[in-house]
């Protein structure tokens, strides 16, 4: 098993390393002077040469790639050009962001999506069925951001003055802050102390962070304005997961040891939920994974409507900002991330089927 | 692939029971006997008959700015004569946008525009995807090896992240947004032709062909990829369906489609400050959108169901 493990990330390497070599080329390919974004439109061409010395922008392309290739493995992305704070710093303060909308969308579609598929398989053709899969069709090919623009105009205006008025913009209520666990235990950190960005990254998990210091105010104004955003992002995940689920539950519910199970007398109840369900969870286990990249391009769109500044939205700002360092940075963290889904849900199969060999 | 062989094989048999049945027929028979496929196909074949006569079902050219020639406003709600909106007021059954335009004719030229993206990105993509497929399954070995690796680097990307880096290089534009959409779309397609190739490559009647003296090119044209064409139809459908939601999400950030032209994702991105005053301007591209995607998700199912015999008897069991 551990063989497996080593050797699939093994395999991943040549990926990554691909990966990292199109950041580049994209990131330099992009048209216009860095420069001027840094120094504004009107910087002097000895500022300028300045500048491309400081950053290594004077070097020959390939010297810059295989510094920039040393500096990643290293862990070190660069300074940002808009705003001269390192890429590692900012990534630490986006990812979290994304992170949570996107774990809080993908649990929404799971927790729906795979219910709603056994549902219409076991009562294939019923009311039930046809409405799921009505949904689940129209689910697939709803633009996220009309759908959000939609809820937000539901929820935020003609729900106003009601208990289920929700906020259509930004992570917290104006005046309210979320205070880091770590400064509600009186830990004594700077941002030099060792693990810092560690536990900075999980105190921007607003959730998570009012959850453990026990802060209600903050958790429930968290809650409220994540909840719009993420129930549009979850909307083609659960339309896929639950259309995956019903096709895998359809196939494994003909097969004979399920007549066995039924003929020994089981309850309906375990025949699907057990023998069945288990059986059918590989194919919803691969889409679970690959709903990872669908959620990131639903997160750019989400993020950019309701005001969240996550990855998605840097991306966006950096490309047109021509901030290469974060565009590189960003654009890796986010691929990497999707490869490394992909490489956990293969690893899984072997879990969740025993019969699978891992040579 | 192996699918529609696997008919080819079985062919004989019904043929002795039955009338001859063309794989064709059979596969037709398959279609229309689904109802989502029939609707599909319905939705479809409405939009391609608004996206033709566009400029005679509009009551206004889409472009037209209407604030001297009617007493109007801007981002005036919908008047429909029908339910009771005063007859002495012109009609306008979607509003006016921003910039005092017809919504309802901006939506219909809107079709033509998402249409013609839909086909013309997954033309490319197939186009593209179908040389470099067939050329990787035919060669076989390092050539096979390098190509097919980097199509993997390009589906290591989320589709849309990368579509919208590309579109950074190239500069913004609806032409640029084609061209990336196409890029991306384009090892899916490799993809399923290789597969394809390489399933058919080494049968019998490949190597009689071979025997009989056809080249290279012959072989891989009229002999292999014939037989990647059912599911390529099943992809290429699919592949429309998501390559208009992209682009119209690429045109919603301003990065595909540009004002004034009436593009669905341009009219929702360019409106969008405006939902709480204006929602009409939100809702019709959006909706449309969503029920030009539906038709071709629709319509791939289908198609999917009929030409896999495999999957189409699994689901009747």
């Amino acid at each position: 098993m551990i063989q497996y493990i080593i050797r699939r990330i093994f395999l991943a390497i040549p990926v990554l390393f691909g990966i990292m070599v199109v950041t580049f080329i994209i990131a330099r390919s992009i048209p216009g002077e860095p420069c001027f974004v840094a120094l504004g439109e009107r910087a002097t061409v000895e500022a300028c040469d300045a500048f491309n010395k400081r950053m290594g922008l004077d070097q020959p392309i390939l010297t810059q790639l295989m510094i920039y290739l040393k500096n990643v493995v290293r862990g070190d992305f660069g300074d940002s050009i808009s705003d001269s704070r390192p890429v590692f710093t900012i990534l630490t303060e986006k990812i979290p962001v994304t992170f949570e909308l996107g774990l809080v969308a993908l649990i929404f579609s799971i927790i729906i999506g795979i219910p709603a598929g056994v549902l219409s398989a076991v009562r294939r053709n019923s009311a039930v069925d046809i409405t799921t899969m009505v949904g689940a069709n129209i689910g697939v090919s709803m633009p996220v951001y009309w759908l959000g623009l939609m809820l937000a105009y539901v929820f935020a205006l003609l729900l106003k003055d009601t208990p289920f008025w929700l906020p259509p913009s930004h992570r917290l209520t104006a005046g309210i802050f979320s205070t880091p666990f770590f400064e509600t235990w009186g830990w004594s950190i700077t941002e030099d102390t060792f693990g810092y960005s560690v536990l900075f990254f999980i105190s921007n998990l607003y959730i998570l962070n009012s959850i453990i210091t026990w802060d209600l105010e903050v958790l429930f104004d968290a809650i409220k304005h994540l909840l719009l955003p993420a129930i549009a992002l979850s909307t083609i995940p659960m339309a896929i997961i639950a259309r995956i689920t019903r096709s895998s539950m359809l196939e494994v519910l003909g097969l004979d040891y399920i007549r066995t199970a039924r003929a020994k007398g089981l309850v309906e109840r375990v025949v699907v939920l057990k023998h069945a369900l288990a059986n059918a969870f590989l194919p919803i286990v691969t889409i679970i994974g690959l709903q990872t990249g669908t959620l990131f391009a639903g997160a750019v769109l989400t993020e950019t409507i309701f005001s969240l500044s996550g990855v998605g939205r840097s991306i966006f700002d950096a490309i047109t900002g021509r901030d290469y360092p974060i565009i590189q940075g960003f654009t890796l963290v986010v691929a990497v991330g999707y490869v490394l889904v992909n490489l956990i849900v293969d690893i899984s199969y072997a879990f969740i089927d025993p019969r699978i060999k891992l040579e | 692939m192996a699918a529609s062989m696997e008919g080819l094989e079985i062919q004989p048999e019904i043929s002795n029971n039955y009338k001859s049945d063309s794989l064709l027929r059979l596969a037709g028979r398959r279609f229309f006997r689904q109802r989502s496929a029939l609707i599909g196909m319905i939705i479809l074949g409405t939009l391609i008959f608004v996206a033709i006569f566009a400029s005679q079902i509009a009551p206004y050219d889409p472009n037209q700015v209407l604030i001297d020639i009617e007493d109007i406003t801007q981002r005036q709600d919908p008047c429909i004569h029908l339910l009771g909106c005063p007859k002495d007021q012109a009609q306008h059954i979607m509003g006016i946008d921003g910039n005092f335009r017809d919504e309802f004719s901006r939506v219909i030229h809107g079709t033509r525009v998402s249409l013609f993206i839909g086909f013309t990105t997954v033309g490319l993509a197939i186009v593209a995807g179908t040389l470099i497929g067939a050329v990787s399954g035919y060669a076989g070995g390092w050539v096979d090896n390098i190509i097919m690796r980097l199509m993997d680097v390009i589906l290591a990307f989320p589709s849309f992240l990368l579509a919208i880096a590309i579109i950074t290089v190239l500069g913004r534009g609806l032409q640029n947004a084609l061209y990336a959409i196409a890029i991306v779309y384009t090892p899916q397609f490799a993809r399923v032709v290789r597969a394809s190739v390489l399933s058919v490559k080494e049968k019998e009647f490949v190597s009689a062909s071979r025997a009989l003296g056809a080249g290279s090119f012959r072989l891989l044209f009229i002999r292999i990829l014939p037989n990647a064409i059912a599911p390529l139809i099943v992809t290429g459908t699919l592949g429309i369906a998501s390559a208009i939601l992209e682009a119209a999400a690429l045109s919603f950030l301003g990065l595909g489609a540009q004002p004034p032209l009436s593009e669905w994702g341009t009219m929702l991105g360019t409106d969008r400050n405006q939902v709480f005053s204006a929602p009409h301007l939100v809702f019709y591209p959006g909706i449309s959108i969503m029920i030009t995607v539906l038709a071709f998700n629709l319509l791939g199912d289908g198609l999917r169901d009929a030409l896999d015999p495999r999957l189409a008897n699994k689901a009747s069991k």
